[in-house]
């Protein structure tokens, strides 16, 4: 049969494949080799304020233009802090939806309130920003503030987060708005990846008298555990590296404290701030180290991320 | 207006194609500053017109303007703070003034109107230094006898963007002060000292911010507060009168200036001499290399620049820039003449 095939056919054929397989191979590596650029050139640039202030840039918390001091402790303390309140409003509130849209939603209401979220990751992040500034921050700074510093204020131990004037913008206005931003990404994927678990599983777990809860708790999101962290991991991508949104609420102050009502910097908003009017080598320099350290940051968090995956699959190894 | 476009629109296309193919046009290209973006566009696009020459400015910065100008990739830089002589001189550079801008305090306190509130440099750097605390400060109540205060905290706020009116701002408030020069100092951003407050990012949003705080002051570009109509305030000057910010306060301030002992144009308008003078009035800046290798291009420059001076004016004043003195731009081309050559070390200009 094979006789049939013409060899020259046969060579095109592999020559075909052979082409397919390297420009497939090419974009692949275009990826690593533009990762590998920018870290390149992120060290290159970065490289006179490593060699000025060295490892104390990280504890430092000055950030002097004028003497040209820069310490990077106030941006890092504000990019993990604002994505932390992000995170934490963030995921419970997508795993509500995405439980909801699967599990308890009548069918008719999917498909909107799907489109619906799916749209409010299509927003711009300066209109976030820009409503957060004038429509969200007078609201919070009026109601919501002062409530918090009368009912939250005099708690022990958490109290001192929750003191200060009610301006309006600050560390936890800027969590908050990136919570919005980044619920439409986890919770879209999280609802895709829910409705993947095969229908026979969740059945016999209902079969057997399990709630709703205890389906979703006990077989839907153990089957769909890494597609989970994967939409968490998206989302915390999408706080670390917010620029626009923060920068117009978080008060943009290079000031330490402990109050979340307290304007702070982060390390995308400071870039975006002072990175044109930068002048001098050293200030250009500290900034571009400031980039390096985001991009260290969300390389660590992934690194975690797919430790703590690894050994929970070891963890199920071991005990079946 | 609509009817007045199309009826245009085919003259313009003419214009257009005449200018296309006109030999002499030469387009140039120049980056820098953000504050006089907007002047800068509009004298471009009525250049064009009149001469069928190209100015192309990209406004990424007064910092990206210093670096393209020196690695060369524009005709002209542009910055908000002039360089220093020495920095001139290291880099080949030559620098000059092209149009001018005020810096405005702005507050919101209740029952204060526009104008109606003094402050003297003194107080300003205090309350930007955090030792004025309150508004009913004796040091505010003293200059603003009749005025009732309020007892509340005042919350400072800032530029959180690196940009040039910080710079004239801090270099007024340096030049009053000398606790601010030591503590702080002037630049395009500085760590500011208060240990309240907030930045915004923006003329727009300092004005937001000092809006929306009550008991708040903030300071933005002259222009900015004009259009939004913003509780400015009067500023006592050098000669110990309280002046308004316009056009005429700041035009007396570059007349004060004395540029004829400023080398390099190094010269910011703040805390200037003249009764009429309103102390934080500042220059932006045009940079170009003394050596010219392609003369044609950097006479060009020149040209539009020299256009500007001319019958740029008016464009300016609409958009509430202020145009340098006609003494001035008289100093600024004598220094082309000294100090642009061609290749062959003749003039350009």
């Amino acid at each position: 049969m094979l006789r049939g095939i013409p060899q020259t056919l046969l060579k095109r054929q592999q020559l075909y494949d052979l082409a397919f397989r390297s420009v497939t191979r090419m974009f692949a590596f275009l990826v690593l080799a533009l990762l590998l650029g920018i870290l390149i050139s992120l060290l290159i640039g970065s490289w006179p304020a490593i060699q000025a202030f060295g490892p104390g840039f990280l504890a430092s918390h000055e950030w002097n233009p004028v003497t040209e001091k820069f310490g990077a402790l106030v941006p890092i303390f504000g990019t993990v802090a604002t994505s932390f309140i992000a995170l934490s409003i963030g995921i419970p509130v997508s795993f509500g939806i995405a439980v909801f849209l699967t599990e308890l939603s009548p069918l008719w209401m999917r498909r909107p309130i799907g489109t619906a979220i799916e749209l409010l990751a299509a927003i711009p992040s300066i209109i976030y920003g820009m409503w957060g500034l004038f429509v969200f921050a007078p609201v919070f700074a009026d109601y919501v503030q002062p409530w918090m510093i009368d009912y939250l204020g005099p708690i022990w131990f958490i109290g001192p987060l929750f003191k200060g004037a009610p301006q309006g913008i600050g560390m936890l206005t800027a969590g908050l708005i990136l919570a919005i931003m980044v619920i439409p990404f986890i919770a879209s994927v999280m609802r895709d990846v829910f409705e993947v678990v095969p229908a026979m599983l969740k059945e016999s777990a209902y079969a057997v008298g399990a709630t709703t809860w205890e389906v979703v708790w006990n077989v839907v999101l153990p089957y769909t555990k890494i597609g989970v962290v994967g939409g968490i991991l998206l989302g915390l991508g999408r706080a670390l590296g917010e620029t626009m949104a923060v920068t117009f609420v978080i008060g943009n102050a290079h000031r330490l404290g402990t109050s979340l009502f307290a304007p702070g910097n982060s390390i995308a908003s400071a870039l975006a701030n002072e990175f044109t009017e930068a002048v001098g080598g050293l200030y250009t320099s500290a900034l571009i180290e400031l980039g390096l350290i985001l991009f260290l940051i969300t390389f660590v968090v992934l690194a975690l991320s797919k430790i703590l995956l690894y050994q929970l699959a070891k963890r199920e190894g071991t005990l079946t | 207006m609509r009817l007045n476009r199309r009826s245009f629109a085919p003259v313009l296309l003419l214009l257009g194609m005449g200018v296309s193919s006109a030999a002499s046009a030469v387009d140039i290209t120049g980056a820098g500053a953000t504050f006089p973006y907007p002047v800068y566009a509009k004298w471009a696009e009525a250049y064009k017109a009149k001469t069928g020459s190209g100015m192309n400015y990209q406004s990424i910065g007064s910092g990206g303007g210093i670096k393209q100008i020196k690695a060369k990739t524009v005709d002209f830089g542009a910055s908000d703070a002039p360089l220093k002589l020495e920095e001139l001189e290291k880099e080949g550079l030559v620098q000059f003034p092209a149009v001018m801008g005020g810096v405005v305090p702005v507050v919101n306190i209740a029952g204060i109107k526009p104008g109606g509130m003094r402050l003297t440099g003194k107080v300003l750097a205090d309350i930007y230094l955090g030792k004025i605390k309150k508004w009913s400060d004796p040091a505010i109540t003293e200059i603003n006898q009749g005025l009732k205060l309020p007892d509340a905290d005042i919350t400072v706020v800032n530029r959180s963007d690196g940009s040039g009116t910080t710079f004239i701002f801090t270099n007024y408030l340096s030049k009053i002060s000398t606790e601010w020069k030591d503590k702080v100092g002037s630049a395009t951003s500085v760590s500011w000292p208060a240990p309240t407050g907030a930045g915004g990012k923006g003329n727009e949003g300092v004005a937001s911010f000092v809006q929306r705080l009550k008991n708040s002051i903030g300071y933005v570009e002259y222009a900015y507060a004009k259009q939004n109509k913003l509780t400015f305030t009067l500023l006592r000057n050098r000669e110990g009168q309280f002046v308004a910010p316009d056009d005429k306060s700041f035009q007396a301030a570059a007349a004060g200036a004395d540029w004829k002992n400023a080398p390099g144009f190094y010269e910011i308008l703040t805390d200037e001499p003249g009764k009429a003078s309103w102390p934080i009035t500042g220059a932006t800046f045009i940079l170009m290399h003394k050596n010219q290798a392609n003369a044609e291009k950097a006479k060009e420059v020149l040209k539009f620049f020299d256009w500007a001076y001319q019958d740029g004016d008016k464009l300016a004043l609409a958009l509430d820039y202020v145009p340098m003195p006609d003494a001035v731009v008289k100093l600024v081309q004598v220094e082309w003449k000294n100090k642009i050559k061609d290749a062959s070390g003749k003039p350009v200009w």
